[in-house]
């Protein structure tokens, strides 16, 4: 199995530490990661990215041509990446952050309305998390029980209480994703 | 009990092989893309546990100043910067090499000439193991691919540095040392004591004992036919480092027809090329060098043998093509393909490339 994912938005998004936490829980399933980020002077409102590869077997490139799942969170992301999945592969992109929505006829298309969930609930942080579980329920990359395991490993003890919360949201994502 | 990983960057991982190694000192100067090197540090605070004195400089040409010092006592020390950084320490690299000082410099290259872009590139290849710095003087050149490569390589690169009495440096580029891998770190070992220094480097300033007179450690002689001799051991040296310590990779080579030469990232994207390459029946190899001085080009030479072209691909204009075009002696023909000022080319361009370039 290998999973060769790109995360697109805006910068303050989430859309790194997203990355950090899917790279994160394949680790804790024992499988070979990379989490290669599109650097620069990148500021909140900018553009930022990150290529996430999840396998079984040793990866050989962190830079990829084509994606078997993009999550697009903005406009210009979508305009970037949209023709970067490999056919037949999975487009997720958030209804907030997209006027224009994708057209492609060879992949998959879903919506996930995140930013909308976490305004509601009044969990905006959590969007992210959201999003990452909208992607878990189309591509079980890892297991639920690896993301909180990666979260109690990576968050300070200080922020555990706040594992709940992001929980809910991974099962909000699930349950709100839908085909296009 | 399962080995413990850990996930984090390339430059994070030189700071915890760094302590964990039993490093006495780093002296930086903060500079994008390796700024997490100096910052981990700080974070880990090594001076509280291993006794490491972690240092942030007032410039770049102070801190490698400062490594001079503390290479000359005989400790472990070390400085890390980004190319134009790394430029300003070439009068001091030049100063430990013509001194036989063993220390380790860190690279992680960025988009020049100039100030350039801070995006990853290996523009520095001819700096690196051409000279840089003024005089005849070699490197010895690491060229790491992989996270766990970046936190192995800081001890490879003492060792080697230590056994040679030479300086040596780790040149990664950006892709490296962002990029957030699987790594299993190395034991920590104590830093070596005063006994253990002195008796490792019976050349080293740590005062004059009664046995013996001062040790003084320069680089310059007045009397030009002792630089002379001084100037021919340093080539001895490097002769017997050129015999000894090359170190290479090989990919799917033995049936290959077509080689590709890639080092650092480049050697990663060109991976996966090859195997897009191989899914269309084009049987190409990859050969890697993981030390960029000594050059493997004995393995190239051999390598051309049996192929009919190589491609080397390279985040500069064409650098290493030369070494490689010398090593085969233009036998058969060598092409470049490579992305400038921080771009990094994706598989397929490689591939494109290979087609264009080399099978034509």
């Amino acid at each position: 199995m290998k999973q060769e994912i790109i995360i697109a938005g805006f910068g303050g998004q989430g859309v790194l530490s997203m990355g950090k936490i899917l790279a994160y829980s394949g680790l804790m399933e024992n499988k070979e990661v990379t989490w290669m980020p599109a650097y620069g002077p990148e500021q909140r409102g900018g553009t930022a990215n990150v290529t996430v590869i999840v396998s079984d077997e040793r990866i050989s490139s962190p830079i990829l041509s084509q994606y078997d799942t993009a999550i697009i969170l903005n406009q210009p992301s979508l305009a970037k990446f949209e023709n970067k999945v490999k056919p037949g592969g999975i487009l997720i992109y958030d209804g907030y952050g997209i006027i224009e929505p994708p057209t492609r006829k060879d992949i998959q298309i879903y919506r996930i309305d995140a930013m909308d969930a976490a305004n509601e609930r009044g969990i905006a942080k959590t969007f992210n998390m959201i999003v990452l579980g909208g992607l878990l329920k189309l591509r079980p990359v890892v297991a639920i029980e690896s993301v909180l395991k990666a979260l109690r490993k990576t968050l300070p003890e200080r922020h555990h209480h706040l594992i709940p919360v992001n929980e809910e949201a991974i099962h909000i994502g699930m349950e709100i994703i839908k085909p296009q | 009990m399962a080995e413990e990983v850990v996930l984090m960057k390339g430059n994070e991982a030189i700071a915890h092989a760094a302590i964990r190694f039993g490093v006495d000192g780093y002296f930086g100067y903060p500079i994008t893309p390796q700024s997490e090197i100096l910052e981990t540090l700080a974070d880990e605070k090594p001076w509280e546990t291993t006794g490491m004195v972690v240092l942030q400089a007032e410039s770049e040409v102070a801190a490698i100043n400062m490594v001079y010092g503390g290479a000359a006592s005989g400790k472990m020390v070390m400085t890390s910067s980004s190319s134009p950084g790394v430029s300003l320490k070439q009068e001091g690299i030049s100063y430990i090499a013509g001194a036989e000082l063993p220390c380790l410099i860190v690279n992680v290259m960025r988009g020049g000439p100039g100030l350039g872009t801070i995006q990853p590139s290996q523009a520095d290849y001819f700096q690196t193991v051409k000279g840089g710095g003024h005089g005849d003087y070699r490197l010895i050149a690491l060229a790491p691919a992989s996270v766990q490569e970046m936190a192995d390589f800081v001890g490879l690169a003492f060792d080697l540095a230590f056994k040679y009495r030479n300086p040596a440096i780790i040149l990664a580029d950006g892709v490296i040392g962002q990029m957030m891998e699987k790594v299993v770190l190395p034991e920590q070992r104590p830093r070596l004591t005063n006994e253990e220094v002195m008796a490792r480097c019976p050349w080293a300033t740590f005062g004059k004992l009664k046995h013996r007179g001062p040790n003084i450690v320069t680089s310059l002689e007045l009397d030009p036919a002792e630089m002379e001799k001084r100037n021919i051991h340093l080539q001895q040296k490097y002769a017997e480092i050129e015999e000894k310590e090359v170190r290479y990779e090989e990919i799917h080579c033995d049936d290959a027809e077509y080689l590709i030469v890639a080092f650092g990232s480049c050697a990663r994207i060109a991976q996966k090329a090859m195997e897009e390459a191989r899914a269309e029946g084009i049987k190409v190899g990859l050969l890697r060098p993981i030390t960029l001085w000594p050059f493997p080009s004995k393995a190239i030479a051999e390598r051309s043998r049996q192929v009919k072209g190589i491609l080397t691909v390279e985040l500069n204009a064409g650098q290493m093509v030369e070494d490689v075009r010398l090593a085969v002696e233009c036998k058969v023909p060598v092409e470049y393909f490579g992305r400038l000022g921080g771009i990094v080319p994706d598989p397929d361009e490689v591939v494109t490339a290979l087609k264009e370039k080399i099978i034509k």
